[in-house]
Formats: structure tokens, C-alpha cells, sequence
């Protein structure tokens, strides 16, 4: 069986490894492809600046051996120096914008999971009640709300009129945490609380569960000790890939609320044509799916017994 | 039962410490005006703080604040004013300066600033590795272009000279009237040589000297801290010839990107200075605190490009209907509502005391019937067999508003069809660039107050201007003639000859000029609007008041 699962893991790695390099190549090839360069701007730089410019960050080599010069410093760790702002590193920059992001991914993530169970649990007690068509009811809000809405829609209301919360930034004033993790949270919220719903729907169907009933439990004991822990199972899954989603997905509330974290740098680098960076953080980006991915993966597996079997 | 009554603990304890934040936000700005903390939006993460290789409006203010020229621009008027140096001489034939230096200057590390500090800044500011976008602009001191192209490696033969520790003296190619102006600009601040230095080749763009602990500048503020895309703090710089008079302690500058976030972070007062104000906000301010909004005049121009290689835009008598077609106060007036002024020219009006041709604003006046007499003339009766015309402008509402705007005019009044393509600033600039397209936005603003500035875009030559279009005799005026003016009259005379050429040739439409917008908070005392939108930090100061007096 571990060996297996070790077969499992390595085959998984390897593919990964392949994976990232195709990512590599395709991004190489993508942002080369897009007109303009790192050096363009809207006053002409003369031919001489140009071409010194060019010379210094290799640009000036053929396409290919730019790739390879890339792929063999980026083996050893080295991303390159940021095109556009010079005298940082691309791993300078990475390493400044993250703890951003991880906070907010994983504040949303808490909140998500808070309310998300919570409001599917209520919901499920009593099918087709209030409660449940009140709480469905926003979660499908929530999951057509895009953050590019709520947000702003948030900030207007909270920041603006009632002037409870700042209205950006991040760690800088009292409570300017809430608006972004609020409006990162509400989509992965109001889905949690549908795939919970829907679990426990499922599981207080069950034979246990009239078994617990008749013994007289509470409601409310019999949801959080027996019914949810069957019922979490699909959301448990889910969670991989909203990680995932969440780290790379923040770009927009990060650019909302002006949160210095690493997907504001994704698209001022697109913007910039700052090649390093892009490539790095698309790298990054992919890798962290990936590793979610097999993270879901092994945890499904961990549950359910019966992958378990097939996989032997 | 115990679990129960933890969770319920824990859910009580969450709203309650939810409800904590949810205390009135902090105002940001009240508190900086008492501890005399100026918060300032800044646009956009300054791409370096070294001044050889910053080339955006938004580096130029923090630069502003941390360095300090030869000479510096009145806030008000932008005459110049002493600044490194207290006072200095002009030789009569315009082209010897000789700069006294301030014996007391000092860096922000305690040295004295020198002579050779200037010299040997203005010799990285020509090292071609570095990349200077601006290293044009010394090209205005003798051998200093031939040095920049390399025809002699030898940078003695530059007209720049130190004479003792405190004095400098500067020879220029030609009479230059905005030599002085230059000086304010970072591409000619002096330089810390040691510290630079101290982390590897001066000319290599990836130097680490610009780092906070690293920086060693000579302005009236130093560099404190920097988060990157979070903020710049700078603060009082004890070292500075005048530091007793500069009354701000510290000036935090934000990468406000987002307008519209600016502008809410400027409401919640977390903000002292907003770096622009989103079109629709500016009637509710106008209306509700005008006090807070500051609309003024800027340094620039809004035009179109004609391609005129096209066929079909070759004739100058097309680009003249589609010019006098357009209503530009209907497009100032009703679309932009800032106080922009049409433009009938490429130089605004009174650039250091130049005025465009009196006869432009007739020239191109709007008048419907005379342009479509021109457009028949040119062989397109009532429009019909011009091709159908692309108006190229990059992604942002404000552009594709005034191209609307113009696409009417022109269906309206000529009966021309025109398509509208909008595309991402860098695709943009290499369309542009590759001269692929018909009709293009554009514009130019100012480095420095004067007129030439805005006409040697359109030498035959230049990289900026991208039209096709060439008139010898225009580039005789400024390139030869212009030179060997001895008067300003006769100066201004030249280069309205000039910019005559240009609006008879018209390889550009023109349309309207810039103003600068910004929303002032209440206590920010000491800020004057001026032509450049360049603030003279030091001589800035916060008075608290109780009453923001907002809504």
C-alpha cells in the first residue's frame, strides 16, 4: 500500500515537474508574443538607450536561448531582476507581497468556512423553511456577486457612508482587514454553505440519524456530533482547489482595496511587460495549484477507504 | 454540554471583537496634520528612486523631495530660485554659467555637498548603460551629445567644469533660456558618489543604492522607509541648509493606482493630496466643497496624430476639415468638465510668455460649412468616397468619451464614417510606433516651461513623431535659426514661424489643454497650483483644524 502511494506521489511530482515546464515554455512564448516591450514608453527612448538597455537584461539574444538562460537560472533559484523596477529581484518582490496574500487567503478561508457551515447547517435542518430559502438565497448572491462588485459596493456602504471600516489598505489602520477578506470570502462562502447543505441533507436521510432521533437527542447535538462530520466530506475536497483559488484568485480585491500582496504585482507586471516577473509568478501561480491539487488528492484518499483499496 | 457553552462563548466573543473594529475608522489625515505627517497619493509604485533611470511623473515628486538642483522653481511662478546653489553668474553671450554653491550644504549623511558631486552625477547621467530617458537634456552643455553618442570617450571635453570645491561652471552648445529650469530636474540633481559607490558599479541600472539605509540625498527630506506598493516615508533631513524652515516632519507617499479608491481614501480623510480626481466625481465637489478641489492649468497638450502616409489622410486639406469640424468647447465644456481649454495649437498658451500664432484659433475654428467646402475640394464631396477612418486611443474611459464625442462631430458635419479601436497602453505605443494606424491619441506634457519642448516633436527626425509628416523648413527654424536668437522676442518669433509651419502642415489635431486636478485637504497649507504640477515640498505646512467640513 505505501508503496503504492509513493509510486502515486512520484508519477504525480514527475508530471508536475513536465507540467510546470510546458507552463514555462507557453508563458515565454505568450508574453514575448504581446506587442510592446519592458522599455516602451510614450516618449520615444533613442536608439542608443534601446539598445543598451537591451544588451543589459539579454534581450538582444535569440528567443530560444533567452528561454534556456531563464530555465537554468531559475533552476538554480535565481528569477532574474525585475525589468521595471530595477535593483529589486523578482524573489524580493515575490517575498514582499506574500505574506499579503497568504493572510487574506487564509482569513477568507476561516470566514468562509465559519459562516459558510454555519448558514448550510441551518439551512439543512429544515428544507424549504425560511431559514433555508434566506440562506440559499445569498449564497446564490454571493456566488454571482463578482468581487469587482461587492467590493466596492462594501466599501461605499461601510467605508464611505457609515464610515465603520477603512476603506483600503491592509494592516494600517484598525479593522482594514475585514472589507477584503469579506469580499474575497462571500463566493466560497456561499458555496461551502451549498455543498453543506447538501451533505447534510443527505446524512439526516440516514438510518443513524433516526436512530439518534429516537434516542432523544437536541437538533442541534445531533447535527454538529454525527451528521456533519459525513456531511463536511465534499467540502473537505473542495478545499484544495479554494486554496488554491484563493491565493491566486485575490488579484482583484488586492487591487480594490490597494493590498500590497503578490497579485497586484501579477498585473502591474503584465501592464509593465515585466517578463521576469511574469514568468515567475505565473510559475508560482502554477505550482500552487499543483500542489493543492495532490493535497486534495491525498486527503481524499486518506478519507476514503475505498480510493484507498483501488489504488493497491 | 461544556463544548456547547465554549462555542457559544467563542460566537459571542467573535461579534463582539467584530463589533470592536467596527469603531469609526481612524482619520489618517487628522492625526498626520497634528503630528505634521503629510499623506500624500502618489499614483503608482515609483518603478527606482534613482534619478538617472525614474522617468514618470510620480518618482519626479518623491525625487523632488529627497534631492535638491542648483537651482530650484518658485512654487507660484517657477521663475528660478537659489537652491544648492545661493546665487550665480551669467557670462553676456548667454553661454558660460558659473554657480556659487551654498558652503553649508550638506548630504544627509553629514558631508559637504561639492562641486564634483555635480560634475561626476552629470557624468553617470551620460553613462548609455544606464538607460536615462532624460539624458537628452544635458545634450544643451557643450560636447555633452558627442560624449552620449561616443564620438570622443573623453568627458574633460563637456562643458563642465569645477573650478573650487564651491563653484561650477557650465558652458553650453548655444544660448539656452531653460537652461536654468533644468536644473530642477533629476536627471542634472548632484549624486553621492561614495554611497553609490559602495554597492558595485555606478552605472549598472541593478544597484542597490536607492534602498532605504542606503540612499544618501541632499533635498530638505530623506528617505525613511519603503514598503513596497504599500508606502514611501520620507522625513526631515537635519542636514539641510534650510532645515529650521521646512515644516513637515514626514511625507508618506501612496501608490494610489486605483482613482476611484483614491478618491474614497481621500473622503474616509486618509488623505492630504489626491494625485487626480475621477471625472464624475468632479461635479459633486465642485458643488458641494468646491474649497477642497484644485483645478489648474497643466503643462500639456491633448491631440490626435495624422498618419500621413495614408492615402487617404495625405491631403492636408482632409486633416484641416476634420479638424475645423470638431466642436472642442462642446468636448471641454460638456464631455471633460474639468476646466481644460480648447487648443487650436501644440503649445498652450503663455509658456514662459510664448503665445501660439494669434491667427490659430481662426485657423482651425470650428466651422462646419468651410470644412466640409475643404473635404469637396480635397475631392470627397459630402464625405463620399473617403474610406471609412480609425480613431486608435489606449484603454481608458476619459479617451474613448472625447473620440465618441469626435466621431459624431464628424458623421454630423462631414458626413465621415469613423470606427473607434481601443488597445492596452504597450500595445498601444508599438501600433503607434510601427505607424499602423490612421488617426491616433496622443499627448504631450511639458518637462520644462517652454515652447520648444512641444514643437521639436515634430522635427523630421524625431522619434516622437511618428506622422510621416517632415517640413525642412520647420526644422531649419529649430534647429538653426532658433540657436542663434539673441533676444526672447526674437526667440518667440522663431518658434512661431515655426509652430505656423506645423498648423499649416497639420499633422496633428490639435484639441485640447491639460488642467491638473487634485482635492486639497483642508488643512494642507502653502500648496499653489502651477503650470508643472510640481509642489515645492518644503515649503509646505498642516494646520489642524476640528471641522473637515465634509458631508
Amino acid at each position: 500500500m505505501n508503496s503504492a502511494l509513493l509510486r502515486m506521489i512520484a508519477g504525480r511530482l514527475a508530471s508536475a515537474a513536465l507540467l510546470l515546464l510546458l507552463v514555462a515554455a507557453v508563458t515565454f512564448a505568450l508574453i514575448h508574443a504581446a506587442p510592446g516591450g519592458p522599455f516602451a514608453s510614450d516618449r520615444a527612448v533613442s536608439a542608443e538607450v534601446e539598445a543598451a538597455l537591451n544588451a543589459q537584461y539579454r534581450l538582444d539574444q535569440p528567443l530560444p536561448a533567452q528561454f534556456f538562460a531563464y530555465l537554468g537560472q531559475a533552476l538554480q533559484g535565481n528569477f532574474g531582476p525585475s525589468y521595471r523596477y530595477p535593483g529589486r529581484t523578482v524573489s524580493e518582490l515575490i517575498i514582499a507581497g506574500l505574506p499579503a496574500t497568504l493572510e487574506l487567503a487564509c482569513y477568507a478561508l476561516l470566514l468562509a468556512l465559519l459562516i459558510g457551515i454555519v448558514a448550510g447547517s441551518l439551512a439543512a435542518r429544515r428544507p424549504g423553511s425560511a431559514a433555508d430559502q434566506l440562506s440559499m438565497g445569498l449564497a446564490l448572491l454571493g456566488i454571482c456577486l463578482p468581487a469587482f462588485v461587492l467590493g466596492p459596493l462594501l466599501v461605499l456602504v461601510f467605508g464611505v457612508y457609515l464610515e465603520w471600516l477603512p476603506v483600503s489598505g491592509w494592516g494600517e489602520l484598525a479593522g482594514d482587514k475585514w472589507l477584503p477578506t469579506v469580499t474575497l470570502a462571500a463566493g466560497y462562502c456561499a458555496y461551502i454553505a451549498r455543498l453543506t447543505r447538501a451533505g447534510l441533507c443527505q446524512q439526516l436521510s440516514q438510518p443513524y440519524i433516526i436512530t439518534a432521533r429516537s434516542k432523544g437527542l437536541s437538533e442541534l447535538a445531533i447535527i454538529v456530533h454525527h451528521a456533519l462530520r459525513g456531511a463536511l466530506l465534499p467540502v473537505v475536497a473542495y478545499l484544495g482547489p479554494a486554496c488554491a483559488g484563493l491565493i491566486a484568485g485575490s488579484f482583484v480585491v488586492e487591487t480594490i482595496f490597494q493590498i500590497p500582496g503578490i497579485g497586484r504585482f501579477y498585473i502591474q507586471a503584465a501592464f509593465n511587460r515585466d517578463y521576469t516577473l511574469i514568468m515567475a509568478l505565473t510559475l508560482f501561480f502554477a505550482a500552487l495549484i499543483i500542489f493543492f491539487n495532490l493535497l486534495a488528492d491525498l486527503v481524499a484518499l486518506w478519507l476514503d477507504p475505498r480510493q484507498r483499496e483501488a489504488l493497491s | 454540554m461544556l463544548l456547547y457553552r465554549a462555542q457559544r462563548c467563542a460566537a459571542v466573543l467573535a461579534i463582539v471583537a467584530l463589533l470592536g473594529a467596527c469603531s469609526p475608522a481612524e482619520r489618517r489625515a487628522d492625526l498626520g496634520s497634528e503630528q505634521g505627517v503629510l499623506h500624500w497619493g502618489n499614483a503608482s509604485e515609483p518603478q527606482s528612486l534613482d534619478p538617472h533611470i525614474a522617468n514618470g511623473v510620480p518618482e519626479q515628486k518623491i525625487l523632488s523631495a529627497l534631492f535638491e538642483g542648483l537651482v530650484g522653481k518658485d512654487p507660484q511662478t517657477l521663475a528660478p530660485i537659489p537652491a544648492g546653489a545661493s546665487h550665480w553668474q551669467v557670462s553676456d553671450d548667454g553661454l558660460r554659467y558659473r554657480f556659487f554653491l551654498r558652503p553649508q550644504a550638506r548630504w544627509s549623511n553629514g558631508d559637504a555637498v561639492t562641486a564634483e558631486d555635480y560634475r561626476w552625477a552629470w557624468w553617470r547621467a551620460l553613462q548609455p548603460q544606464l538607460g536615462n530617458p532624460f539624458a537628452t537634456l544635458l545634450f544643451v552643455i557643450a560636447g555633452a551629445q558627442q560624449y552620449w553618442q561616443q564620438q570622443h570617450g573623453d568627458f574633460d571635453q563637456v562643458g563642465i567644469r569645477v573650478l573650487d570645491r564651491l563653484t561650477l561652471e557650465v558652458e553650453l552648445a548655444h544660448p539656452s533660456e531653460h537652461f536654468l529650469q533644468l536644473l530642477d530636474m533629476p536627471t542634472l540633481y548632484p549624486l553621492h558618489r561614495a554611497s553609490i559607490e559602495r554597492h558595485g558599479n555606478p552605472s549598472a541600472r541593478a544597484s542597490r543604492w536607492t534602498h532605504p539605509g542606503n540612499l544618501v540625498s541632499n533635498g530638505p527630506f530623506r528617505l525613511r522607509q519603503w514598503q513596497i506598493n504599500r508606502r514611501i516615508t520620507v522625513e526631515k533631513n537635519p542636514h539641510y541648509w534650510e532645515a529650521q524652515s521646512v515644516a513637515l516632519n514626514q511625507i508618506v507617499f501612496y501608490p494610489t493606482e486605483n482613482i476611484t479608491t483614491e478618491e474614497r481614501l481621500f473622503r474616509a480623510g486618509q488623505l492630504h493630496y489626491s494625485y487626480d480626481v475621477p471625472v464624475d466625481k468632479l461635479r459633486y465637489y465642485q458643488r458641494y466643497h468646491p474649497e477642497q478641489l484644485s483645478l489648474a492649468p497643466y503643462l500639456g497638450s491633448y491631440f490626435y496624430r495624422f498618419n500621413t502616409r495614408r492615402p487617404e489622410l495625405a491631403d492636408a486639406r482632409v486633416r484641416r476639415a476634420l479638424a475645423m469640424a470638431i466642436d472642442r468647447q462642446l468636448i471641454t465644456e460638456q464631455v471633460l468638465r474639468a476646466g481644460q481649454l480648447p487648443a487650436f495649437a501644440m503649445t498652450p498658451p503663455n509658456t514662459a510668455g510664448y503665445y501660439p500664432p494669434a491667427t490659430a484659433p481662426q485657423q482651425l475654428r470650428f466651422d462646419p460649412a468651410a470644412a466640409r467646402a475643404l473635404l469637396a475640394a480635397a475631392g470627397y464631396p459630402n464625405g463620399e468616397g473617403l474610406p471609412s477612418l480609425e480613431i486608435l486611443y489606449n484603454t481608458q474611459e476619459e479617451h474613448r468619451k472625447v473620440a465618441v464625442a469626435i466621431q459624431q462631430m464628424w458623421k454630423q458635419h462631414l458626413n465621415v464614417d469613423a470606427t473607434l479601436h481601443n488597445q492596452e497602453w504597450k500595445v498601444y505605443l508599438d501600433t503607434e510606433r510601427r505607424g499602423d494606424y490612421q488617426i491616433a491619441r496622443a499627448s504631450w506634457i511639458g518637462d520644462y516651461v517652454d515652447a520648444r519642448n512641444f514643437l521639436e516633436i515634430w522635427l523630421c527626425a524625431s522619434d516622437n513623431n511618428r506622422t510621416g509628416w517632415c517640413d525642412p523648413e520647420f526644422d531649419r527654424i529649430l534647429l538653426e535659426a532658433l540657436p542663434r536668437a539673441n533676444s526672447t522676442a526674437q526667440r518667440h518669433q522663431l518658434l512661431q514661424q515655426a509652430e505656423q509651419r506645423l498648423l499649416d502642415g497639420l499633422p496633428l489635431l490639435p484639441i485640447y489643454t491639460y488642467t491638473s486636478k487634485h482635492l486639497i485637504h483642508p488643512d494642507l497649507r502653502g500648496y499653489s497650483a502651477n503650470l508643472l504640477n510640481q509642489p515645492l515640498f518644503k515649503r509646505l505646512w498642516l494646520q489642524p483644524h476640528n471641522e473637515l467640513g465634509d458631508e
